[in-house]
C-alpha cells in the first residue's frame, strides 16, 4: 500500500516539476528552474518532516508518500549532474560551478531555514 | 508539450519514486555506515544512467518517460540536503564533508561518463 502512496505522490511531483521546468526561464543557458525546484523543495522536506507531518496525527504512510513520494519526487539529482556536465561541456566553467556551489550551499541554507522556522528547535539551539 | 508529454512523465515519476523508495529502505536502514547509502546509491545511479540517456540520440518519448520522469524521481535532492543537515547537527562533521564530497563529486564524473557512453553507443 506505502508502495502504490509513494508511486502516486511520486507521479505528481515528477509533473510539478516537469510543468516548471518547461515554463521558467527556458532559453537561459543557466539551470534555473531545476535549481529553484531543488532549493524550494530542500525547505519543504524539512519544514514538512519537523513541523507539519509531526503535528497531524496522519499514518506514516501518508507522511511518506508526501516527503518520499511527492517532495522526493519533485526535487532530483540528477538533472543537477547533467545540467552540470553541460554547462562545462558549453565552456561555461564559472557558471558551471556556481551551479554546484548555489546547490550545495542554498540548498543547505534553505533545509536548515526548514529546521529554524520551528519555534522550539530555535530557542534549544 | 501535450497531454501525452505529462502523462509520460508522470508514468516514470511513479515508477521511480516506487524504485527510490525500495531501494532505499532497504539500504539505509541495512548499512552499518553512518552515510546514507541508500540515498548516495541512488543519486549516482540516476546520474549516470541519465547521463547515458542525455548522450544517446533518442526519442522524445524515452527522454521523457525514463529521463525527466523516471530518473527525475529516482534521483533525489531534498532528502539529500535533510541527511546533510541531519550529519552536520549531529556533529558528525568527517561524515558530512564526505557525503558532499562523493556525492557531487562522483555524481557528475558518473553523468559526464554516462553521457560519453551514451553518445559513443547510441
Amino acid at each position: 500500500m506505502v508502495y502504490f502512496l509513494v508511486g502516486v505522490a511520486g507521479t505528481f511531483g515528477a509533473i510539478l516539476r516537469y510543468l516548471i521546468g518547461v515554463s521558467l526561464l527556458t532559453n537561459s543557458l543557466f539551470p534555473y528552474a531545476t535549481l529553484s525546484i531543488n532549493l524550494i523543495g530542500s525547505f519543504l522536506l524539512t519544514w514538512l518532516t519537523t513541523r507539519l507531518l509531526k503535528k497531524t496525527s496522519w499514518p506514516s504512510h501518508i507522511t511518506t508518500a508526501i516527503g518520499t513520494g511527492f517532495v522526493g519526487s519533485f526535487t532530483t539529482f540528477s538533472t543537477l549532474s547533467v545540467e552540470t556536465v553541460k554547462l562545462f561541456q558549453n565552456g561555461a566553467i564559472l557558471l558551471g560551478l556556481l551551479y554546484v556551489f548555489v546547490s550545495i550551499v542554498g540548498g543547505l541554507l534553505m533545509s536548515r531555514l526548514g529546521f529554524n522556522i520551528v519555534g522550539e528547535e530555535v530557542q534549544k539551539s | 508539450m501535450t497531454m501525452i508529454h505529462i502523462f509520460l512523465v508522470g508514468i516514470g515519476g511513479f515508477l521511480g519514486a516506487i524504485a527510490r523508495y525500495s531501494v532505499t529502505k532497504h539500504l539505509n536502514s541495512k548499512s552499518p555506515l553512518i552515510i546514507p547509502i541508500g540515498t548516495l546509491t541512488v543519486n549516482l545511479l540516476g546520474a549516470f544512467l541519465l547521463g547515458i540517456i542525455t548522450g544517446a540520440s533518442v526519442n522524445r518519448v524515452i527522454v521523457l518517460l525514463f529521463g525527466t520522469g523516471f530518473m527525475g524521481a529516482f534521483t533525489t535532492f531534498s532528502t539529500l540536503k535533510l541527511e546533510m543537515i541531519q550529519l552536520y547537527r549531529n556533529k558528525q562533521k568527517k561524515e558530512f564533508t564526505l557525503y558532499t564530497i562523493i556525492t557531487y563529486g562522483f555524481g557528475i564524473i558518473l553523468a559526464y561518463f554516462g553521457y560519453l557512453i551514451g553518445s559513443i553507443l547510441f
